[in-house]
C-alpha cells in the first residue's frame, strides 16, 4: 500500500470522473495533433509534389532590356546589348551542386514568324520534358515530331487550324498534331514544334532563347540553385519562379498560425475541464482527506495522490489523443484530397516521433498544471474541518 | 512534566459577538499508561479537547505537550509526522475509506512510512488478527458489520503502534454486545502500555477508564483518578 496504490483505487471507483478528466484532455491533445499534423503533412506534400508545379526556375540571356509591357498588352522594348545563350553551355547545368535537384531541363527557342497575313510566335522546344515543364498541359490530338507542330488555343482560332491541317513557316511544312488545350497563359498564342526544327526555320542553329529548369525544391534551396546556375553560366539572367510556391506557402502558414491559435484554445478548454472536474473530486473527497491528514499523512501526500491521479491520466489521454488525432487527420486529409482534385491517396501523414512525444509531454502538462491548484487546496485542507464534514 | 501535558488550554470559534469559548482554561497531565475516559453533554467541548489533543486543532492559548514535545510549535508537515508516530484515532463513525479493502484501510497509516509493502502488510494482518478479524482483510468496509468496521476502525489506528490512542465516542454506534467487545479490546491495549483517552457521553463505558474528567462549557469540572472497574453491566 502506497500512495500510487491509493491515486490508482481513486481512479477505478471514480471511473466517470477520471473518464471526464480523460475525454476532456484527450480532445484538447487529439485537436493540437490534428491542426500540427495536418499541416506538416500538407506541407510535406507541397514539398514532394513541387515538380507537379513546372518550371521553377528561368534561365533567359543577360540583356539591358527594360520590360515594355502592361497587362499583357506588349509595347515594344528597348534592346541595348543583347547575348543570346548557347545550347550546349546548358549541359554545364548538370555540374552544379544541386544537380540532383534538376528534374528536368527545357531549352526553347523563340521567334517571330508570318503565316499569311498573320504574325505569330513560334516556340522550339524538348517534347520530352513537357510533361514535367508543363504538367497543365491538356493536347488534344499528339504531341508533335519533328515536322508537326503544337498550336496554342488562341493561335489555332485566329489562324483556323485543327488538328492534321498543314501550316506553312518561311517555306516549311508543318503538319499540326495537336491543339493545346486554352491555359489562360501565353501558351495559348504560340505555335510550338520541336527545338531543331525551329532553329532551322528561324535560322539559329544551336542558340536557344531561354531556358527553364525544374527543380524539386524538397530540402533544396531554390536560391543556392540560382546562384550555382548563375555562376557557371555568366551570360545569362538566373531567376527563380517563386510566385506560385510562396502563395501556397503563405496559405499554409496562415492555416498553420491558425492552427496553432485554435490549437491552444481547445487545449486550454481541456484544462479548464480538468481543473472543474478535479476541483469537484476534490471537494468530494474532503472527508477523506481529512481521514488521511488526521492519520498522519503530510500535505505532501495529498498533493502527491492528487498529481498521480492526474498523471495517470494525462498519460492515457496524451497516448490516446495522439493516436485518435493521427486517425482524424487521415480522414481529414481524405476530404482535404477530396477538395484539391486529387485522389485522397495524395496525402501521407507520417509517423512523427517527436510530434508522438509533445502530444504525450503536452496532456502531462496540461493535466499536472490543470491539476495542480485543486492538489493545493486539497494538501491545505485543515483536516479538523475536513473531519468535520464527515 | 507528565508525558501528556496541557497547560491553560483555551480554544474560541469565530470573533466578536459570535465567538464562542469552546474550551477554557484546561490543565491536567497524563501519564504514560492511562486510560482516561473524558465526559459531558454534548456543546461541553470534550470533542474540541480531544482534536486539540490530537493535533488537528490548533489551541488560541495554552500548551500542549507530548513526552516533551511541543505540538503545537511544530510546522503543519511535521505535525503531521507527530500524528502518524504518536497518535492513533478512532472516530465515531469509523471512517474507513470506503474503495479500500480492510487490509488496506489499516494498512494507511503505515503508507507514507517507507517499509516493504510485505512488511506493511505483515503488519495489517498482525493488527486484524489482533482485533479479531483475521481472514477478513480482502473485504470491503461495506461488506462487514458496524462491529467489525469499529474494529478495524482500532486496528488502523494500532497498526503502527503509536504511544497514544485517542477515541472519539469509539462505542456511539454500536449495540451492547460490540461495545462490550469494544472496551475489552480497548482495555487490553491499555494493559499493553499504550495510553487512552476516550471521549464519551456514556458514564457506563466511562466506568472502564481509571481516570475520568467531567467537563462542561468549555471547562474542566471534575478529574476523578484512581476509578477502577472490571464491569460496565449498562454498556
Amino acid at each position: 500500500m502506497n500512495l500510487w496504490d491509493i491515486a490508482l483505487r481513486n481512479l477505478k471507483r471514480r471511473k466517470s470522473k477520471a473518464a471526464f478528466v480523460l475525454v476532456g484532455l484527450m480532445i484538447g491533445v487529439s485537436a493540437v495533433v490534428v491542426f500540427i499534423s495536418i499541416a506538416e503533412a500538407l506541407t510535406q506534400n507541397i514539398n514532394n509534389k513541387l515538380e507537379e508545379y513546372g518550371a521553377n526556375i528561368l534561365i533567359v540571356p543577360k540583356t539591358e532590356n527594360l520590360s515594355m509591357s502592361y497587362g499583357g498588352i506588349a509595347l515594344g522594348g528597348v534592346l541595348f546589348e543583347v547575348q543570346e545563350i548557347h545550347e550546349e553551355e546548358l549541359a554545364k547545368i548538370g555540374e552544379i551542386d544541386n544537380a540532383k535537384n534538376v528534374a528536368a531541363l527545357g531549352p526553347m527557342l523563340l521567334g517571330a514568324i508570318e503565316i499569311g497575313s498573320h504574325k505569330a510566335l513560334l516556340a522550339g522546344m524538348d517534347f520530352q520534358v513537357a510533361s514535367q515543364l508543363r504538367p497543365w498541359w491538356k493536347v488534344q490530338g499528339k504531341l508533335p515530331d519533328e515536322e508537326g507542330a503544337l498550336v496554342g488555343a488562341e493561335a489555332a482560332r485566329v489562324l483556323e487550324l485543327g488538328a492534321g491541317k498543314t501550316v506553312t513557316v518561311n517555306g516549311r511544312n508543318l503538319v499540326v498534331s495537336g491543339i493545346l488545350e486554352a491555359t489562360g497563359s501565353q501558351d495559348d498564342n504560340i505555335i510550338f514544334t520541336h527545338l531543331a526544327t525551329a532553329q532551322a526555320i528561324l535560322h539559329k542553329e544551336g542558340r536557344i532563347s531561354l531556358a527553364e529548369v525544374a527543380a524539386l525544391c524538397s530540402g533544396c534551396p531554390i536560391e543556392d540553385m540560382v546562384r550555382q546556375i548563375s555562376a557557371i553560366l555568366p551570360g545569362a539572367n538566373v531567376m527563380a519562379i517563386k510566385q506560385v510556391v510562396a502563395g501556397r506557402m503563405e496559405t499554409l502558414n496562415q492555416f498553420r498560425k491558425a492552427s496553432y491559435g485554435l490549437s491552444a484554445i481547445v487545449a486550454l478548454v481541456g484544462a479548464l475541464v480538468v481543473l472543474v472536474t478535479m476541483m469537484g473530486s476534490v471537494r468530494e473527497r474532503t472527508a477523506e482527506i481529512g481521514i488521511f491528514r488526521a492519520i498522519g499523512f503530510r500535505s505532501s501526500h495529498i498533493m502527491k495522490i492528487i498529481l498521480l491521479e492526474a498523471g495517470i491520466v494525462s498519460i492515457l489521454a496524451g497516448v490516446l489523443g495522439y493516436l485518435l488525432g493521427m486517425g482524424m487527420t487521415k480522414i481529414a486529409l481524405l476530404f482535404f484530397a477530396a477538395g484539391g482534385g486529387h485522389s485522397g491517396h495524395g496525402i501521407a501523414v507520417p509517423f512523427d516521433l517527436w510530434l508522438a512525444g509533445a502530444a504525450l509531454a503536452l496532456a502531462v502538462v496540461l493535466g499536472l498544471a490543470a491539476s495542480f491548484y485543486p492538489a493545493r487546496l486539497a494538501a491545505r485542507l485543515d483536516p479538523c474541518e475536513a473531519l468535520r464534514a464527515l | 512534566m507528565s508525558y501528556i501535558q496541557i497547560n491553560d488550554l483555551s480554544k474560541q470559534y469565530g470573533e466578536g459577538e459570535a465567538a464562542v469559548l469552546a474550551v477554557h482554561g484546561i490543565n491536567f497531565g497524563i501519564a504514560s499508561g492511562e486510560l482516561i475516559a473524558i465526559m459531558g453533554e454534548s456543546g461541553s467541548g470534550k470533542s474540541t479537547l480531544l482534536t486539540v489533543m490530537g493535533a488537528l486543532n490548533s489551541p488560541g492559548q495554552g500548551k500542549y505537550w507530548v513526552d516533551k514535545i511541543d505540538v503545537y510549535a511544530l510546522g503543519q508537515e511535521e505535525r503531521a509526522d507527530f500524528r502518524r508516530n504518536y497518535l492513533g484515532f478512532v472516530f465515531q463513525s469509523f471512517h474507513l475509506i470506503p474503495y479500500l479493502s480492510v487490509r488496506e484501510n489499516v494498512m494507511l497509516p503505515l503508507t507514507p512510512v517507507n517499509i516493504r509493502k510485505k512488511e506493511k502488510r505483515a503488519m495489517a494482518e498482525e493488527a486484524l488478527g489482533r482485533v479479531g478479524l483475521a481472514g477478513k482483510g480482502g473485504r470491503l468496509p461495506s461488506q462487514i458489520s458496524g462491529g467489525e468496521q469499529e474494529r478495524v476502525a482500532i486496528a488502523r489506528a494500532m497498526v503502527n503502534k503509536p504511544p497514544i490512542l485517542l477515541a472519539d465516542e469509539p462505542t456511539g454506534n454500536l449495540d451492547r454486545k460490540n461495545t462490550r467487545e469494544m472496551m475489552s479490546l480497548l482495555q487490553e491495549l491499555n494493559s499493553d502500555g499504550m495510553t487512552i483517552i476516550m471521549v464519551t457521553h456514556n458514564p457506563e463505558c466511562a466506568q472502564y477508564a481509571r481516570r475520568i474528567m467531567r467537563m462542561s462549557d468549555g471547562i474542566l469540572l471534575e478529574d476523578e483518578n484512581d476509578m477502577k472497574s472490571n464491569s460496565c453491566y449498562g454498556c
